[in-house]
């Protein structure tokens, strides 16, 4: 799928593949991030959650180096159709994995405290969540650097089950806290780790969307497919 | 029109309004055409220069026209003012219809109509007489003004052509002593003279620096509250900035038409996408 002809201005070309390059560069580092901040979690590693909290400087230096990139390229070469296209889906999603690396940095952190508390049941629908955060995060990504519409269609409406994962995660952890007070800090931690994985696979799916925009030059049409409904989720104590 | 159909973006634009390929190119900038090219063809001889255009130049809109050399651009602009009729050999068929008159019909008044439909073009043209004479003598060809509507003529064409200021204390002396840049804008101040109807700007800016370009695309724009516009040029990013709809030829036909916007961003024909983004040939 990759584009054809090159361009007659060789030095362009190489430009423009650097700059996948790089976004391919920042969401491998934001997909590892994602990765061991959930293992950090699942295996109580908190000198693994440390590392990541220290990595995440990595992509803002990446975030920044895109934009400057990408102005550069405005100016200087003032692209038009795909190319534009594909400057201005660069800005964007870099600021998309950008979040996406706080969010795995603000799990660590919590995962770093998690590991302190008792331990709440197997945490394996986290290792299920990230998991399906990163092969959208990789799709999405894989997507703009093969100029492949079908593979950013696929992220796109793939999200439903990191909700309903989500989902599952929400009523568990509102249980574990009304067996027993003392799960609350744990638990509350637990859910923020959730919901941020959640959004990350949020922000998979915007790049997703904006990658489809890139490659086809028209916005996705209709409303994405979503299944988190934690926000009217009730748990009824037992008696 | 022909050339290939990118497939994702094709079936993208369809639904949105922009009409497909047949769509014509006034009714996407929602304006009625000035003037309507329809199966239009054009020959220098046996070659055949244009093939099948299907063109409307909206009312009061600047419709870029841009391609490679030899694409038939400059043809194009040549025969809307009947300018190849100075040459045997050369001849048009199909319909140009302006105001519901067929203007390549043999029985038009080529005077006439070229005072409907000015030309500028590539170099400044000054005649090598006054000021005030280069912009007096096309108008006393199509009409006979008193010595005050003619200088009030000569003002309001300057006037309009941005140049009055510069010239106003100068109106007699030779106009082979003006710049590049301000002969041009007299030059342009010559075509609107005569009070025409159409403009055809024919690569304008390609002898002028970047502050007269600049100058001449600020014209273009006050311009068109008065007049139709087509503008040839090899420049795309003057395309981008002056006209409303761009036109695309390559090689004698007509590829793709749309509004600027569209067609910098998202072009529906591959031709397009390689030539705008520089990956042609």
């Amino acid at each position: 799928m990759e584009q054809r002809p090159e361009h007659t201005v060789r030095s362009y070309s190489e430009e423009l593949r650097r700059l996948r390059e790089m976004i391919a560069r920042m969401g491998g580092l934001a997909e590892r991030q994602v990765a061991d901040a959930t293992n950090a979690l699942v295996r109580r590693d908190a000198d693994l959650a440390t590392e990541v909290v220290g990595r995440d400087a990595e992509i803002d230096a990446l975030e920044q180096d895109i934009e400057s990139f990408c102005i550069r390229l405005l100016a200087l070469r003032q692209p038009v159709g795909q190319d534009l296209r594909l400057v201005i889906a660069a800005l964007k999603i870099s600021h998309g994995i950008e979040r996406i690396g706080d969010y795995a940095r603000n799990a660590a952190k919590r995962a770093i405290v998690v590991a302190q508390q008792p331990a709440l049941g197997s945490l394996n629908g986290f290792l299920r969540m990230a998991l399906l955060v990163q092969q959208n995060l990789k799709g999405a990504i894989d997507a703009l650097v093969h100029h492949d519409a079908a593979r950013a269609d696929e992220v796109w409406a793939a999200d439903q089950p990191v909700d309903e994962v989500y989902n599952g995660i929400f009523r568990e952890m509102l249980t574990f806290m009304m067996e027993d007070p003392r799960n609350i800090t744990a638990a509350t931690h637990l859910l923020f780790i959730a919901k941020n994985l959640e959004r990350i696979g949020d922000h998979a799916t915007n790049i997703a969307e904006t990658v489809h925009y890139a490659v086809r030059g028209e916005n996705l049409a209709g409303e994405r497919p979503k299944a988190d409904v934690s926000a009217s989720a009730v748990v009824r104590p037992q008696s | 029109m022909s050339g290939t159909a990118l497939p994702s973006e094709a079936s993208a634009i369809a639904p949105q309004g922009f009409g497909g390929m047949q769509a014509r190119s006034s009714e996407a900038l929602n304006a009625t055409p000035r003037i309507a090219m329809r199966n239009l063809d054009f020959y220098y001889g046996d070659n055949r220069a244009l093939k099948a255009i299907d063109l409307d130049l909206p009312e009061r809109q600047v419709t870029g026209m841009i391609g490679p050399s030899g694409c038939g651009k400059s043809t194009l602009l040549r025969v809307l003012n009947r300018m190849y009729s100075l040459y045997p050999g050369q001849r048009a068929t199909g319909e140009v219809m302006m105001d519901g008159r067929n203007i390549i019909a043999p029985d038009i008044d080529l005077n006439e109509l070229r005072a409907r439909v000015g030309m500028v073009f590539q170099k400044p043209t000054p005649f090598p007489m006054t000021i005030h004479e280069n912009i007096a003598f096309g108008v006393r060809l199509h009409e006979r003004l008193s010595k005050p509507d003619m200088e009030e003529r000569v003002e309001w064409a300057l006037t309009r052509a941005a140049i009055w200021g510069e010239v106003k204390d100068r109106l007699h002396s030779s106009a082979l002593g003006l710049s590049g840049g301000q002969q041009q804008r007299l030059c342009i101040a010559r075509s609107i003279a005569v009070r025409p109807e159409v403009i055809l700007f024919d690569e304008p800016t390609s002898a002028l620096d970047p502050i007269s370009t600049l100058k001449i695309e600020e014209l273009i724009d006050e311009l068109k509250r008065d007049f139709t516009i087509a503008i040839v040029t090899h420049n795309m990013q003057q395309a981008a900035r002056c006209a409303d709809q761009v036109a695309f030829f390559y090689l004698g036909e007509l590829i793709e038409v749309a509004p600027a916007a569209q067609l910098f961003t998202a072009p529906r024909h591959l031709k397009t996408q390689e030539y705008i983004t520089g990956r042609f040939g």
